[in-house]
């Protein structure tokens, strides 16, 4: 049998896997923020969380000030908000609603129960006490979508592409996590005695599920420029930058090679500069060179990747060089 | 007891006078009513998760509702199926003769069985198709024939559906629901299995098709179209791509998709897309949800349509009133399964005759479909039956009129007992070589006391429907 992948589809499962993964690590930002990441005054910065997410125009068109209240309702409920978890899960959900000949019925039915939950979270379930065990819920929906996905979708081209999404979304996140948090985190340059923050480090790993893996690897202490290296460049750990473009490009080439598929060529080519970059340099490089430069070149990077998957694959028009659109329904 | 109280004076129970049903009886009275609500709410809460669901659309959110399920099965005796199953055969069979006919050579029209007006100038009756041979001469691969059954247990057909009826996802996901929920009522009964839809329909296609291995997709208007359930439950079925327009391109008279390797050829299409969305270069130009060049692709014999064009013009209500007539032209027999009795308005008797009797009939208008526009004389006020003698002087050839039938009822779960609901039934019949019934159909069931209207947009549910072995 030939290709008969259709364009639209396979765009609408790379989206599927952005859109979940996209909830997930938001559940988690939060999750992490409210449990754990208070200064030594004990307040909390929210504000950090609109940065993350590029949001501050439209954050702020809708309110006044960035508290916990209002950033935690902007961002799991507010379907008004494109970037919020109500809007990822229900774009999700559209996504696989127009998949449903090639996605199993349990990948469906989950995802379906899943949105229909969180469509019924009122203000309520956001107070303190309550917004833990419903971002708590938030991840585990997602992760169970991931793990039935696994276990029930048929392994053929579509994979590939919803596989692509996912480590993309993934690349993405923990890209923003690190550019935003970094440097709201360092120590006072005016003031170079002031202490690393041991407890927020500890908080943007936990943000990454990745606080475990780094005790192991570091036992001794936290740095910052060890917490960004991990996070940036580490080889085993499954949300840091450097493992999801690898995996990225393996699937890209595996796809093309099984597939007789040519249009993955550019992608590939951005990926191979994208990891080169990434394997070619230590942390001690990048923090000199400056950390927030270096994110930016491989968010560019990331961003020509996903429009050479739109035009190389999903019909995307060849002119949109900069960004891929959201097109997703 | 679950039916203890039960009773259906006046009407035909398709439960309780059915000969063949005791068994079925006898499993329905070891459950209590508690029993019957408690897993009919189970079953209703599934088909929601499944998404086994239609679409309604408010003016921002789409809310996603089950077409109501009856827990307690409409029940077919082998002997009774075995005729419906071969007077909708001979309908069918029917229906693509006449539609071969009125594309090529009209002899119908000549021999004046069918007044030439009636046809030319029906806004379903598509020039484009003159002359197009098609393989088998099957025009209606799909057909959904509606059936009732009067007060005597005699069926009637109701109502032809030639282009593209809807409602088999239910049909199959009904059992799938009724095996899980009630495994014990169907245990030990011999009901007929209904599972081979999906590859009868893609045999048949194939049979159709211009090609021998023909590339098949499913062209649905899209995710936002009521019935998407559907469009994904068949496409799923056949194992055949789910397409929308804009996945689909002519070149050179041939269709492709988009695919990500490029453009890969399509041969034949199952359209979940009226006529007049196919093609906006063929039909109506604003259509966005179809292909442009796809009649002249079809015409050039380069891909075939599932039901073909034009087959509008055989499932229109006055057409079907010539349906015994037009049986017994082209096959010489008597039609299995008789009409309902139906007076043409567009004729100077039958006008006559419905405006005297206007308080007994039931006045449908030719063109609509989903039950909408029908006047039920004994059920109408004053003011209602005045409006619709306005309608019917205004416009004859609109309306036709049938006497009100007493539909037959089934047991049917409501508020705390079991009561008797009007229903109807719909056969599938699928036609490439030759035409094959999956056995039973959809049994649709007025849920409201009284009610005549099956239909889903009127409140209608439904119930499975077991073709006894």
């Amino acid at each position: 049998m030939n290709n008969t992948l259709l364009a639209r589809s396979a765009d609408a499962l790379y989206w599927l896997a952005r859109y979940v993964e996209r909830a997930e690590n938001l559940a988690r930002i939060l999750d992490v923020n409210d449990t754990f990441a208070r200064d030594r005054t004990g307040g909390q910065n929210w504000l950090s969380i609109v940065q993350l997410n590029a949001d501050r125009e439209a954050f702020f068109a809708r309110h006044p000030t960035a508290d916990a209240a209002r950033v935690i309702g902007f961002y799991v409920a507010d379907t008004t908000n494109p970037t919020s978890i109500a809007s990822a899960v229900r774009a999700a959900r559209e996504n696989a609603r127009t998949l449903r000949p090639l996605i199993s019925t349990e990948m469906w039915v989950q995802l379906n129960v899943f949105h229909n939950r969180l469509a019924t979270v009122t203000a309520a379930d956001l107070t303190p006490g309550r917004l833990s065990p419903l971002l708590a819920q938030v991840k585990e929906g997602c992760q169970t979508h991931t793990g039935i996905t696994e276990g029930t979708f048929f392994r053929d081209e579509g994979w590939y592409f919803y596989q692509l999404g996912r480590y993309l979304e993934r690349a993405d996140q923990t890209t923003r996590l690190l550019d935003v948090k970094y440097h709201v985190l360092l120590p006072d340059q005016q003031d170079p005695g002031s202490a690393v923050d041991v407890s927020q480090w500890n908080a943007l790993l936990r943000s990454a599920a990745g606080y475990h893996a780094y005790r192991r690897l570091h036992a001794t202490g936290i740095t910052p420029g060890q917490v960004a290296g991990f996070l940036l460049l580490n080889r085993r750990f499954p949300r840091s930058v450097y493992l999801c473009v690898r995996e990225a490009e393996l699937l890209l080439a595996e796809l093309g090679a099984r597939y007789g598929l040519r249009g993955g060529h550019r992608a590939a080519e951005q990926l191979d500069g994208l990891r080169g970059l990434l394997s070619g340099v230590t942390i001690e490089d990048v923090l000199i060179g400056g950390l927030h430069e270096f994110l930016d070149e491989v968010q560019r990077q990331l961003n020509r990747t996903a429009a050479a998957l739109g035009i190389g694959f999903f019909g995307y028009p060849e002119q949109s060089e900069s960004e891929t659109s959201e097109s997703a329904q | 007891m679950i039916l203890s109280d039960y009773t259906s004076p006046g009407f035909y129970c398709e439960l309780t006078d059915s000969p063949d049903s005791a068994p079925i009886r006898a499993r329905l009275e070891s459950l209590t009513i508690d029993a019957l609500h408690r897993r009919a709410a189970a079953a209703e809460a599934e088909l929601y998760n499944l998404g086994i669901t239609f679409t309604v659309y408010s003016d921002k959110d789409a809310i996603d509702r089950i077409l109501p399920f009856d827990v307690i099965p409409r029940v077919i005796p082998a002997a009774e199926w075995a005729r419906i199953e071969s007077g909708v055969i001979q309908r069918v069979a029917a229906l693509n003769l006449l539609l071969a006919d009125l594309y090529h050579d009209q002899r119908i029209l000549k021999d004046r069985i069918l007044p030439a007006d009636l046809i030319l100038d029906h806004k379903q009756f598509r020039p484009e198709m003159q002359g197009i041979d098609l393989p088998h001469g099957t025009y209606v691969h799909i057909c959904g024939t509606d059936i009732i059954r009067g007060a005597d247990g005699g069926f009637m057909v109701l109502e032809d559906n030639a282009r593209t009826p809807s409602g088999v996802s239910y049909v199959i996901e009904n059992r799938h629901m009724m095996l899980r929920a009630f495994p014990d009522l169907i245990d030990g009964v011999g009901v007929r299995p209904i599972d081979s839809y999906g590859l009868q329909l893609r045999a048949a296609l194939r049979e159709c098709a211009p090609v021998a291995d023909p590339a098949i997709v499913l062209l649905s208007p899209g995710s936002y179209n009521s019935a998407f359930f559907e469009h994904v439950f068949l496409a799923r079925e056949m194992g055949v791509p789910l397409v929308e327009g804009r996945d689909l391109v002519v070149i050179d008279d041939r269709v492709f998709m988009r695919t990500i390797g490029g453009h890969a050829p399509v041969e034949m299409i199952y359209r979940r897309l009226n006529d007049d969305f196919l093609d906006p270069e063929a039909f109506n130009p604003d259509s966005m949800l179809g292909v442009k060049g796809l009649m002249r692709a079809y015409r050039a014999g380069n891909v075939g349509l599932a039901n073909a064009v034009g087959t509008g013009i055989a499932d229109d209500k006055a057409v079907y009133a010539y349906m015994p007539r037009i049986i017994r032209y082209y096959l010489g027999q008597d039609p299995i399964l008789p009409n309902v009795e139906t007076h043409l308005c567009r004729e100077a008797d039958g006008l006559a005759y419905t405006l005297d009797h206007l308080d007994q009939l039931v006045v449908k208008p030719v063109g609509e479909a989903g039950g909408y526009g029908i006047t039920i004389g004994p059920r109408a006020s004053r003011a209602e039956l005045d409006a619709c003698r306005a309608q019917l002087l205004a416009d004859p050839a609109n309306y036709i009129s049938q006497p009100c039938i007493s539909l037959s009822v089934a047991p049917t779960l409501v508020e705390g007992r079991v009561e008797p609901r009007h229903v109807d039934l719909r056969p599938f019949a699928i036609t490439g070589a030759k035409t094959w019934v999956l056995p039973g159909g959809l049994t649709r069931v007025a849920l409201r006391e009284g009610s005549l209207i099956v239909n889903s947009s009127q409140g209608g549910g439904s119930k499975d429907t077991w073709v006894l072995e």
